[in-house]
């Protein structure tokens, strides 16, 4: 009853004025349906989930403290003499670009925080893209249908690589000079088109006048802007496919278990941005990175050791170290192995990453979508070509740092290299053998788990005088995690004699794909699943053993 | 006059004649004092070379030759000069515990004294450059910023930008500057010890180390300041990519554990 009056008295008298903007709004943009569809949307929940949340928002940072710098940057090669208020540079010729850094660092007010914020936002943001594809890759979120999003995400890594490379260059200081430099000889060893695309980038040689307004167009328009279409579009299909969630009771390919967009993942998102923000502020405001004032002015006629890239391109720099400075003199011409192999080998280190999705499911020969995520241990040949991979990464890093590593553990810096060298192919091949073997561990003991439960420790005295140790059969939804998995068979090449006797020719291709799929899903590459049989028999007797 | 004549005959005339002469010899003597000063200091200077050759013997001879013409374990000291047994003795780097890639900075067990005697002995070898004086290696007059300029030219391919030091060949390696006396710096500039080369002041002038000096106690000294906060060991990106993963992403990922293990729960019904 009295909602009735209620309703008849609010019908009679004007709406409330939320109701009034939120009707106004929706007549002019037509939002009321895409919300209605969209803010119950559920998520699940997991740590891991929130490692993408790490990058966008520290994306945002990046963009907010970096249109506060735009306000105060001269992106300028015209060359000026110091006289701001940092001592040990007055007096120098330097560029506009490099001078306006020194006042955005010491004359601008709160200038040093955000140029501290914006770089350290920027080195989380490149680790976050990294981790974040680690838990995509290892857990084969990556298979259909989310190819696409897979190569939009690599394609915000690389392009955040080269955001970051181009904005690092800016200031125009000692350290990244020298890294423009080293990245100009690597553009001059591409064969025939090297020179051109040299001169065509620089405007002429090296360094010309025009590198620091170029980066700058490039650093704060052309690759941000594209990366930001991608976090959208990667964003927009995140909702369309609906979020991946790991195996579990009440869990299928079909559905998806979590909470609701609003409230929950708006409170919890947003209050994450704030704790992501905040922790980025308090890495600017406590430690150095970058401090442009005691590197210098870039001059091309002088160098510092220790020069290395900001960490994402640490690799590439290694690549350059380890090789041997091999070169190939014919006709008059040089081929430069010792720099353009490194080159080759980048880009093919990073379209590794690309490819990935469809080379498995080329072998695995599975079209099937997939919402539920593997556990690393179930897809021992995938998580094992992944810390593979990842090895690699790493041993490049540390060629990269080889000086400081060598300096810092007093070792020799030509043994670092060796070690690198050697370590670039003999290193993924232990970590894939090792990792394997840990996976297919790790299945041998969920298998022990299902069949006879967990070790309670607690021993018992049988009248005859045994000890055993009690299990715990685990739960059902234990036992339905532990096994929900699936296991695929080897694709075979199939019959090669048809019906009518006659013999098919078996390609080559067909060949290779049914020994790569031997290796991802051979006996060799899983443990199989315990069967109801095999549970039903051993818990049917004594319940330990 | 007449007095003086008539008494030149007195008995005590002699004497008087002696007093005079003698207060002559006392006042030339007196004149003459620095040149004689000199030859005391000569005596002091031959004195330690004495003590500085003693010392020599005991700590140095092994490896350098009984008479600093070297060996095959050391090179010959003639004509190192004073500023580089100052250097060498005075940073602890001589005498050497081990032969190796390098020979390290270590604690110098050495009074000044002792390295003075050491040094004036080495330096009666063979002339070479003197240790220099405090006005020479001391911040008055000098140009910071030239000085850093001249520092990144020079020395920074080597010692990083501000001198903390960087990696060479075989375990070599350029040590980093921090804490090092500036007379020390500008020696080693002088003697160019071990891998490092030399800039006697025809290659860079006194003015121009003293610049140099006066640049690395600017951006490396015991007052400098890091302006942007923790410095990280002043190495660069390879420190920074560490920091930022270690306490960036990982503090981020703590943190993203945490939210997500208070999830809100579903009742159960």
């Amino acid at each position: 009853m009295s909602t009735n009056t209620s309703t008849q008295s609010r019908s009679r008298g004007k709406a409330p004025a939320g109701e009034r903007v939120a009707d106004w709004a929706d007549g002019r943009l037509g939002i009321y349906s895409l919300a209605k569809a969209n803010m119950r949307k559920i998520f699940p929940d997991h740590w891991s989930f929130m490692l993408g949340e790490v990058c966008l928002y520290s994306f945002i940072i990046i963009i907010l403290t970096g249109v506060y710098l735009t306000l105060f940057f001269h992106p300028s090669m015209n060359e000026v003499e110091y006289h701001g208020s940092y001592i040990p540079m007055q007096g120098q010729l330097m560029s506009e670009a490099y001078k306006s850094t020194l006042d955005i660092s010491f004359d601008v007010r709160g200038g040093l925080l955000i140029r501290q914020i914006h770089h350290w936002a920027a080195v989380v943001f490149l680790a976050g893209m990294f981790v974040h594809m680690m838990r995509v890759f290892f857990t084969g979120a990556f298979r259909k249908p989310r190819e696409i999003n897979w190569l939009f995400g690599f394609l915000l890594f690389v392009l955040g690589m080269f955001t970051g490379f181009t904005g690092y260059s800016l200031p125009d200081d000692l350290l990244s000079g020298t890294g423009v430099r080293f990245t100009q000889g690597a553009i001059l060893s591409v064969p025939i088109v090297g020179t051109y695309i040299s001169m065509f980038l620089f405007g002429g040689e090296f360094p010309g006048d025009d590198m620091v307004a170029r980066f700058y167009s490039i650093h704060i328009l052309l690759l941000p802007g594209i990366m930001l279409g991608l976090v959208v579009a990667h964003l927009i299909l995140v909702f369309y496919h609906k979020h991946t969630q790991f195996a579990g009771p009440g869990r299928t390919n079909k559905n998806v278990v979590g909470m609701p967009l609003l409230p929950v993942y708006m409170a919890k998102a947003g209050g994450f941005f704030f704790l992501v923000f905040g922790v980025i502020a308090i890495l600017g405001g406590i430690a150095s990175i970058n401090p442009i004032w005691v590197l210098g002015p870039y001059r091309p006629d002088q160098v510092s050791t220790g020069a290395q890239p900001d960490w994402y391109m640490g690799f590439a720099e290694g690549l350059v170290r380890a090789m041997p400075g091999w070169e190939i003199n014919f006709w008059g011409h040089t081929l430069v192995l010792g720099v353009f192999v490194p080159l080759v080998l980048f880009g093919l280190f990073l379209a590794a990453i690309a490819v990935y999705p469809f080379i498995e499911s080329w072998v695995t020969g599975d079209k099937r979508e997939h919402h539920i995520l593997d556990r690393p241990r179930n897809a021992p040949t995938r998580t094992a070509l992944g810390v593979a991979w990842i090895t690699a990464y790493m041993i490049m890093l540390i060629g990269g740092g080889n000086d400081i590593v060598a300096t810092h553990f007093h070792l020799s810096i030509n043994a670092v290299t060796w070690f690198v060298r050697i370590g670039f192919f003999v290193g993924p091949v232990i970590a894939f053998v090792i990792t394997k073997r840990i996976c297919l561990g790790l299945q041998r003991r969920d298998k022990e788990k299902v069949l006879h439960g967990r070790e309670s420790g607690i021993i018992k005295r049988l009248p005859h005088g045994e000890f055993i140790e009690v299990h715990e059969p685990l739960s059902q939804e234990q036992l339905y995690t532990l096994t929900a998995h699936e296991q695929y068979q080897p694709a075979e090449i199939g019959p090669t004699v048809d019906e009518n006797g006659v013999e098919r020719k078996v390609k080559g291709s067909e060949k290779l794909r049914a020994k790569l799929s031997k290796a991802y899903y051979g006996e060799e590459s899983q443990i199989p699943k315990p069967t109801v049989e095999e549970y039903k028999e051993i818990t049917s007797g004594h319940g330990h053993h | 006059m007449k007095k003086l004549s008539a008494r030149r005959r007195h008995p005590l005339a002699a004497l008087v004649v002696l007093l005079l002469a003698l207060a002559c010899t006392g006042g030339l003597y007196a004149a003459f004092a620095p040149a004689d000063k000199a030859q005391a200091d000569e005596t002091a200077q031959s004195l330690a070379i004495d003590e500085g050759k003693k010392l020599y013997s005991v700590g140095c001879a092994s490896c350098h030759g009984t008479d600093g013409q070297g060996t095959t374990d050391g090179p010959s000291l003639v004509g190192v000069g004073a500023a580089a047994v100052d250097f060498q003795v005075g940073t602890g780097r001589m005498p050497a515990q081990q032969p190796g890639a390098q020979v390290p900075r270590k604690k110098n067990i050495y009074s000044q004294a002792e390295i003075d005697q050491l040094a004036a002995y080495v330096a009666s070898l063979g002339a070479g450059p003197t240790v220099p004086t405090k006005e020479q290696y001391g911040p008055e007059g000098a140009d910071v910023a030239k000085g850093g300029d001249l520092f990144r030219t020079n020395c920074a391919q080597c010692h990083n930008f501000t001198g903390k030091g960087g990696a060479l060949t075989h375990g070599k390696y350029a040590p980093t500057l921090e804490g090092v006396d500036p007379k020390h710096i500008y020696e080693a500039m002088e003697t160019g010890p071990q891998n490092m080369p030399s800039f006697p002041d025809g290659t860079l002038s006194a003015q121009n180390k003293k610049d140099i000096i006066a640049y690395l106690n600017a951006v490396n000294g015991e007052e400098s300041e890091s302006r942007g906060g923790l410095e990280l060991g002043g190495i660069g990106p390879v420190a920074e990519g560490l920091f930022g993963w270690i306490f960036g992403l990982g503090t981020l990922i703590a943190i993203a554990v945490w939210v997500a293990a208070r999830t809100a729960k579903a009742k159960k019904s």
